[in-house]
């Protein structure tokens, strides 16, 4: 097991290198000037331009450049955004707020996408399951954006149940609406997973054995039915996690929350380079340590799988 | 000992009959309807038995007659399409046909047990043996502490049962897990235990074991069984009564020995006579052309040299078992195995699962590298083919395999099926190919409309007979049978392998069959290899094998036979 964990984590090395390798240079080839782009319509002094060419080294060859980044990123000094603040600490302050976030979304996705799938599969073919299909196949549907917009304008303008914006004081309550909108659409795969879980397992030859024990249908539902129907469940909901985390750019947009997408966001904006990859780095990083506890978690829900062999 | 067990129920049940004792479960005219999405379909009517307190009862059928679902409304666990549309189950002389599911839930485990047909998919893999004894035992309101949980495994005969319950059932063989089975069934000492072909996934041997000890504690407990199985030879030797099921509808029904020796309707007589029990004999097909055994033997015998189209030298095979930290150990799957195989004779390779019979064919096919050892065919070493040589040896060896659902490519039809090994050689045009794939159906014996079907249109049968069509496509001198028969009911299979002895008579073929089940060895092989763990344990020709084996293994093997002890008349036989 720990040899497991010890390969796994020794995969990251690669990994971390070929993604920030790439997103650099990807920044690195975007056209158009960076300082240009800081100082809008006016011109700056030529002596201004130089001055801040050298202070990011924008003048350095790539290679140099990308040096100079992973030397920084492993010393812990991110160094300043364009607008001269320390990265490191916008970071520190945004990340939270998309933990959050993305903790509420997983929690919502988590608690009715199974308790709705769960009702589903068990009757299928009823009237609660046909309903929940069509709903769940409009929700996958619909882009986030505009679900995003709908909710704010019914539940924060026109309803006034909820703030329409975030603003610079998020917590867990003004985030509720905007948790919604990113979950909803994971809710929607959870509850669909689920339910195909459940009706399988439902058929499956140890679940009549269960019943021909003697068991009551609440026993054989709980223990048999539902705890082998939530192996894949959990496994997708953990693997999402990383997912919330990277994808809340347009939720975050909507509804203006001060977290990790949104810096993410109007980093590219700017063409800014070192935040967006000291951005991505902590995202690759959040994504192959949650793969890591999914694969781990999968191999204890079922006894089955081991590592270390 | 059989004997005694086998006429003594009889003489108790009169006695309890004529004391006024009432049948612990009647059955009468039952039907049971299931609704599918063409319409309402009969799956059993008019079903009707009796068995008396601590009686075994055995209903035989093959697969579709509807004898599981009757087993199954029995203890009320029909699929969600399926209900009882008419008659009474009767229950100690409640009628249970349509009793409440809390009602149910009351009977299942401590009044009606079951022992489910396949092992390996009815335990749940998520849980460990000991819980899943546990709940039976809390369900029905006994003792569930870890003494009697070890208890109840231990009764079915599973050594060190604390250690073992504390197993989750990926740690367990299939004899063990259908051990664990039996213990949960019994656990809560039901009056009526429903055995749905509790051994037919196991190997004979441990399928022995394990009826031996199931009938010691039905014995014990005065349990009663109605046994479900599709084997007449089993079921006559373990119940008291058989009754015989066809297309939903009992057919016969009786006492096992009057049954077997007297059967009265078509489809019993059938069945027993297909039954491949020790009694049969090769089928003798050489014998119709007017020529006798012995001739061919002899004649055999002057080339015997000249004349073995393979000869295994040796041969081994060793799998690296990984162990963790890059460590590995050696398994010899096949260890030092040497036989020859003569033109035109049907070679047996005997064993149980995990003898290494089945490496042995994939060697010979090519499928597989050798360790060590040579495979010479036709005198040609077949590890020093090139790949032009290799791919002509292919067109002379083909092989059918167990299983006809998974072996036919389900998106091609018959004929694209028949026609690809012709197309794939490179074998005349397209109008001399399709006159081919005419040929070998009329061989195989399919009506020439197949060639347009697809094999999810046709029963097991049919698909074996494609895929031995397919196999003689491109005329081979040899044909590897890994199990080819064993995934097939009875009477299905005695076609087939009359079938196959045909067209080895008509077309001098070759076969080479692996098995595990000694009765098909009989009907088909001239000669039988038994393997034991890699080994070659015991070689010789059929006839001597069978009738004085000289290892303890084959012997064994030979015991474990169900019915091999019955004694059928010699008409029948």
């Amino acid at each position: 097991m720990v040899s497991f964990i010890l390969k796994r984590l020794l995969q990251v090395i690669p990994v971390f290198i070929g993604t920030t390798l790439f997103v650099y240079y990807m920044v690195f080839a975007l056209p158009g000037d960076p300082i240009a782009a800081l100082f809008g319509d006016r011109q700056p002094p030529q002596a201004v331009i130089d001055t801040l060419r050298t202070q990011y080294h924008l003048d350095e060859p790539f290679w140099v450049q990308y040096g100079l980044f992973l030397q920084n990123l492993f010393t812990f000094n991110l160094g300043n955004d364009f607008t001269g603040q320390p990265i490191a600490a916008s970071l520190a302050r945004a990340f939270p707020v998309t933990a959050m976030l993305a903790t509420e979304a997983l929690l919502i996705q988590a608690v009715f996408g199974i308790a709705f799938g769960v009702f589903a599969g068990l009757r299928r073919g009823g009237w609660f399951d046909s309903t929940v299909l069509v709903v769940s196949l409009v929700v996958i549907a619909v882009p986030t954006f505009v679900l995003g917009f709908v909710l704010q304008l019914v539940f924060g303008v026109q309803l006034g149940w909820a703030k329409p914006t975030v603003g610079a004081n998020a917590d867990w309550g003004s985030l509720l609406l905007p948790a919604i909108v990113l979950g909803l659409v994971s809710f929607a795969y959870v509850l669909r997973l689920t339910r195909a879980s459940v009706s399988e397992s439902m058929n499956a030859d140890y679940v009549r054995t269960a019943t021909a024990k003697g068991l009551s249908r609440p026993r054989v539902v709980v223990a048999h039915i539902l705890r082998n129907s939530l192996i894949p469940v959990v496994t997708y909901l953990g693997a999402n996690l990383g997912g919330l985390m990277g994808g809340a750019i347009v939720t975050e947009g909507i509804f203006n929350v001060p977290g990790v997408g949104n810096k993410l966001y109007q980093a590219i904006l700017r063409t800014e380079g070192p935040t967006i990859v000291s951005i991505v780095s902590v995202l690759v990083l959040i994504f192959v340590v949650a793969n890591l506890l999914v694969d781990l978690l999968y191999a204890w829900l079922d006894p089955r799988i081991r590592y270390d062999q | 000992m059989r004997e005694k067990e086998m006429t003594t129920p009889e003489i108790h049940i009169d006695e309890a009959r004529s004391a006024g004792v009432k049948p612990l479960l009647e059955i009468r005219d039952l039907a049971i309807t299931f609704s599918t999405g063409s319409g309402e379909v009969q799956a059993v009517r008019n079903a009707h038995l009796t068995i008396m307190p601590g009686e075994t009862v055995a209903i035989v059928g093959e697969s579709g007659s509807g004898k599981s679902t009757t087993a199954l409304a029995a203890i009320g666990l029909l699929p969600n399409n399926g209900r009882v549309s008419a008659g009474q189950i009767l229950l100690d002389g409640e009628d249970i046909a349509h009793a409440s599911e809390k009602r149910m839930i009351e009977l299942r485990g401590n009044t009606i047990g079951m022992v489910p047909q396949d092992p390996m998919s009815n335990l749940n893999p998520v849980w460990k043996i000991g819980y899943q004894v546990k709940e039976t035992l809390r369900a029905n309101g006994l003792p569930s502490g870890p003494d009697d949980i070890a208890n109840v495994l231990a009764q079915a005969g599973l050594p060190d049962a604390h250690r073992r319950a504390k197993q989750y059932p990926h740690e367990f063989s299939g004899g063990m897990r259908q051990r664990a089975l039996i213990a949960i069934g019994l656990s809560c000492q039901p009056r009526l235990l429903i055995a749905d072909e509790p051994t037919s996934a196991l190997d004979v041997t441990v399928q022995r074991q394990i009826l031996d000890h199931l009938d010691t504690m039905t014995t014990e407990l005065g349990t009663a069984v109605l046994l479900i199985t599709h084997d007449l030879g089993l079921a006559a030797e373990r119940a008291d009564k058989v009754v015989v099921m066809y297309r939903g509808q009992v057919v016969e029904a009786g006492p096992s020995l009057a049954l077997l020796q007297n059967p009265q309707h078509p489809y019993t007589k059938r069945l027993v006579e297909s039954a491949p029990s020790l009694a049969s004999r090769r089928i003798q097909v050489a014998k119709e052309q007017g020529v006798e055994a012995s001739d061919l033997l002899a004649s055999a015998a002057e080339a015997a040299a000249a004349d073995n189209v393979l000869q295994i030298q040796d041969l081994r095979k060793v799998y690296k078992l990984r162990q963790g930290f890059g460590k590995s150990s050696d398994f010899a799957a096949v260890d030092g195995v040497s036989f020859d195989v003569k033109r035109g004779t049907t070679t047996a390779i005997v064993g149980e699962s995990g003898s290494g019979k089945s490496t042995v064919a994939k060697m010979v096919l090519q499928l597989e590298t050798p360790t060590d050892g040579k495979i010479l065919f036709d005198g040609v070493d077949t590890s020093l083919l090139k790949a032009s040589e290799l791919f002509k040896f292919r067109r002379r060896v083909q092989p059918i395999f167990q299983d006809p659902y998974g072996s036919l490519d389900p998106m091609y039809n018959i004929y694209r099926t028949i026609e690809e090994p012709l197309r794939v050689h490179k074998i005349g045009n397209a109008a001399s190919r399709e006159k081919k794939v005419r040929e070998l159906l009329d061989k195989v014996a399919l009506p020439q409309s197949a060639m347009q079907r697809f094999p999810n249109e046709l029963s097991g049968g049919q698909r074996q007979r494609v895929a031995i069509a397919r196999a003689l496509a491109l005329d081979p001198d040899v044909i590897i049978c890994d199990e080819a028969v064993s995934a097939l009911d009875v009477l299905v299979q005695a076609q087939v392998l009359n079938l196959l002895a045909d067209l080895q008579a008509n077309l001098g073929l070759t076969y080479l069959f692996i098995t595990h089940d000694l009765a098909v060895v009989r009907q088909i092989a001239d000669h039988v290899c038994v393997m034991e763990k890699g080994k070659l344990v015991e070689t010789g020709s059929t006839d001597d094998v069978f009738e004085s084996p000289q290892q303890e293994y084959t012997k064994a093997l030979l015991n474990a036979i169900p019915g091999a002890k019955l004694m059928l008349p010699p008409e029948v036989a």
